[in-house]
């Protein structure tokens, strides 16, 4: 297979029948409470193709996290059991033995966390971290592993990454810990990164390098990325394709450009529409009314009905997870004869695009 | 509210001059400057936001804008009162009138009491009329913030974070506060919801003739809700104007940075392909740089930026401005990137 272009804006990747590198097929996640076992997430579907880099969004409680996690098996104790399959280049990483598994985690699908300080082991020093990993998956000496860990560092722009290789996860900031993360989930030259909400403790100064740096790497290095986010602009700034969830399934799934100007569900087009902009208005903000039902009494049907303005007769049947024609998918029956509004706002100038076309 | 206060919209409801707040770090050996010098006005009726990322020191401004924490140096006037020279008594009531109301609802409201208990407690506190009377006023605030009846008889965990807020939006009104600081209040927010409360803000300003100051990182929700905004950087304003102004024709580099750092939820074809992307983080507030603070990580800085602190100054009407030389006609990053 080749290792792919990286991927544009128009879409190609998965569409063109390349043979995806992820391929997600009716994955859902049961967990054990008190109260019996709960579906957390259920038909979840979708494709990543070889250098793609594709946002997972939703509000909290989606799902969004744990379909991340349920990729590399990092599933927490009250686990009940997981349904479908979770292709990986051949390999069903859902029925994999644990040596299996061991073998893929860390070298060729990685993934990073939202609070760096919580993934680094403050007793040892960050190069010894990002060595280990390097270690454990390859016969490399400590020198090789030493110089590989010091270039590792350059590359996600440390500066003089001699001297921070020897420093403890305490001496660094916020976005040099995210970046020390970043370097030790790249060392093994994985095939998929999973970022989960890389960029949410950061500051936005910090943000913006932060991702200026994923989207690079992916670019350089063909690593496809899965960026697990709530936010619309950081899926916008990095990606080219978007898959929505909402109360544990996948909603729509399209390009990114496609999904904010034309989304197709009713759900999509609410949090675009719900968004404060950046120019100043002071009008008033649409906003979904209700909340996300409960895991424990999700409707039948269509979850998002009680919230929808276009619920109608016919949407307390299942929803499928249908082609809209394009590579499109959405989970709506009447998306053809609904005309949502995306990011329809105008095209605003603040400051900074009009200092840089000055 | 009343035609009087109505009439005195525009006059400043609080002033702060030379505001100073300092830490000590737990060693005691350094000090942290939290706050170092900052000036401003906040004039009745309109919304003021602060923006800033962390440990600019929006936060300790907020807290001491209510004296939740004591100014090191400057003064802080609520209506042209010191309320530090106030008795003990007088400085209790008075503060009824300046409420402030935190990022995360959850630490905000008692698990143990039920939500009518929660928003009954500050008019038990202040003894305002009877039991019945005290009752009214807190199901009329809950009314106001668009929780139904039945919502009073449970408890914080049946709640939704959205409601949680809302409760303690219903908490500060209570007591019918001329001003509120709004600290982060919906960053915890998912963000179906967040165009809610902040409507509810925008509903209740114009009912009530309440003045904010909303404190936050996120610059699409202050210049959404506010009339004027302060951008600040380590313990300093750098720049105060119309909100408008401040994201149309922003005059200080630090914040045409932070806003082309601003990720943007535009198609490809919509979006800016050049941004600023700022290099290295902010310093330590304990022992900022010499002269213009933001001088580190500054595309266009400048030797003088290094020797002399730049000065505060008013470079368009209303619209003020800490840099050198954010009045040089030709400013802007192409410029004065080739200069050395």
């Amino acid at each position: 297979m080749e290792a792919g272009q990286p991927a544009q804006r128009k879409a190609e990747g998965a569409r063109d029948g390349a043979r995806p590198l992820l391929s997600v097929r009716g994955l859902g996640i049961r967990f054990k409470t008190s109260q019996g076992i709960w579906q957390a997430t259920r038909r979840i579907d979708f494709d990543i193709a070889p250098g793609e880099r594709v946002g997972i969004v939703g509000e909290s409680g989606c799902g969004k996290t744990i379909t991340g996690l349920s990729i590399l098996r990092l599933l927490p104790g009250n686990f009940a059991g997981l349904d479908g399959k979770i292709l990986f280049d051949g390999t069903d990483l859902a029925s994999c033995s644990a040596r299996q598994m061991r073998a893929i985690r860390g070298k060729r699908i990685a993934m990073i966390f939202q609070e760096p300080m919580s993934a680094l082991d403050p007793v040892f020093t960050v190069g010894h971290q990002i060595a280990e990993t390097l270690r454990v998956h390859t016969d490399v000496s400590y020198e090789e592993a030493r110089a590989k860990t010091l270039e590792m560092l350059r590359r996600v722009g440390i500066a003089s990454p001699e001297r921070r290789i020897d420093d403890y996860p305490h001496q660094l900031s916020g976005g040099m810990r995210q970046r020390v993360m970043i370097a030790a989930s790249l060392i093994c030259g994985p095939q998929l990164l999973i970022a989960d909400e890389p960029t949410t403790a950061l500051d936005v100064t910090v943000q913006a390098q932060i991702l200026e740096l994923l989207r690079d790497i992916s670019e350089t290095s063909k690593t496809a990325l899965m960026l697990i986010t709530h936010d619309l602009g950081v899926v916008a700034e990095t990606c080219t394709r978007m898959i929505t969830m909402y109360a544990g399934e996948v909603i729509e799934d399209a390009t990114v450009d496609e999904a904010l100007v034309r989304p197709l569900h009713p759900y999509t087009s609410g949090l675009l529409r719900s968004l404060p902009h950046l120019s100043p208005r002071h009008g008033r903000l649409p906003s979904i009314p209700g909340r996300v039902p409960s895991i424990a009494e999700m409707p039948a049907g269509c979850r998002f009905r009680a919230r929808c303005a276009h619920a109608a007769k016919g949407c307390e049947t299942e929803q499928k997870l249908q082609d809209a024609g394009g590579g499109r998918k959405v989970r709506c029956w009447r998306f053809a004869e609904l005309n949502l509004p995306g990011a329809l706002h105008p095209p605003d100038t603040p400051a900074a695009a009009k200092v840089a076309t000055q | 509210m009343s035609a009087a206060s109505a009439e005195r919209r525009g006059e400043p409801i609080v002033s702060v001059r030379d505001l100073q707040v300092r830490f000590q770090t737990s060693d005691r050996r350094a000090t942290v400057k939290a706050v170092d010098g900052v000036n401003f006005d906040v004039r009745r009726g309109e919304t003021f936001g602060i923006i800033g990322e962390s440990g600019s020191g929006k936060t300790t401004i907020g807290r001491a804008l209510v004296f939740l924490l004591k100014p090191s140096a400057g003064a802080i006037l609520h209506d042209g009162i010191d309320p530090l020279a106030l008795s003990r008594g007088e400085f209790q009531s008075h503060r009824r009138d300046y409420q402030i109301i935190f990022q995360d609802p959850n630490a905000a409201l008692n698990p143990r009491m039920t939500i009518l208990a929660s928003v009954l407690e500050p008019l038990e506190l202040a003894r305002v009329g009877s039991r019945a009377e005290r009752e009214r006023q807190a199901r009329e605030a809950l009314e106001r913030v668009g929780l139904p009846q039945e919502f009073g008889e449970r408890y914080p965990h049946q709640l939704s974070g959205g409601q949680k807020q809302r409760v303690v939006i219903a908490r500060a009104l209570t007591l019918k506060p001329k001003l509120i600081v709004c600290d982060e209040v919906v960053a915890a927010l998912d963000m179906s919801i967040r165009g809610d409360v902040l409507n509810l803000f925008a509903d209740l300003q114009r009912d009530l003739g309440l003045t904010y100051v909303f404190i936050t990182h996120d610059l699409a929700v202050v210049s959404h809700i506010s009339e004027r905004v302060a951008v600040m950087y380590l313990g300093q304003f750098v720049e105060l104007g119309p909100t408008e102004e401040v994201a149309e024709r922003p005059l200080h580099p630090y914040t045409i940075a932070l806003l082309s750092a601003e990720p943007r939820p535009l198609p490809s074809a919509m979006r800016e392909e050049s941004r600023i992307v700022l290099q290295g983080e902010v310093p330590s507030p304990i022992d900022p740089p010499s002269g213009c603070r933001f001088r580190t990580r500054c595309p266009h800085a400048q030797p003088l930026c290094i020797d002399r602190v730049p000065e505060w100054r008013e470079l368009k009407p209303d619209h003020w401005v800490a840099c050198h030389f954010a009045d040089r006609p030709n400013f802007s990053p192409n410029t004065l990137e080739t200069t050395p």
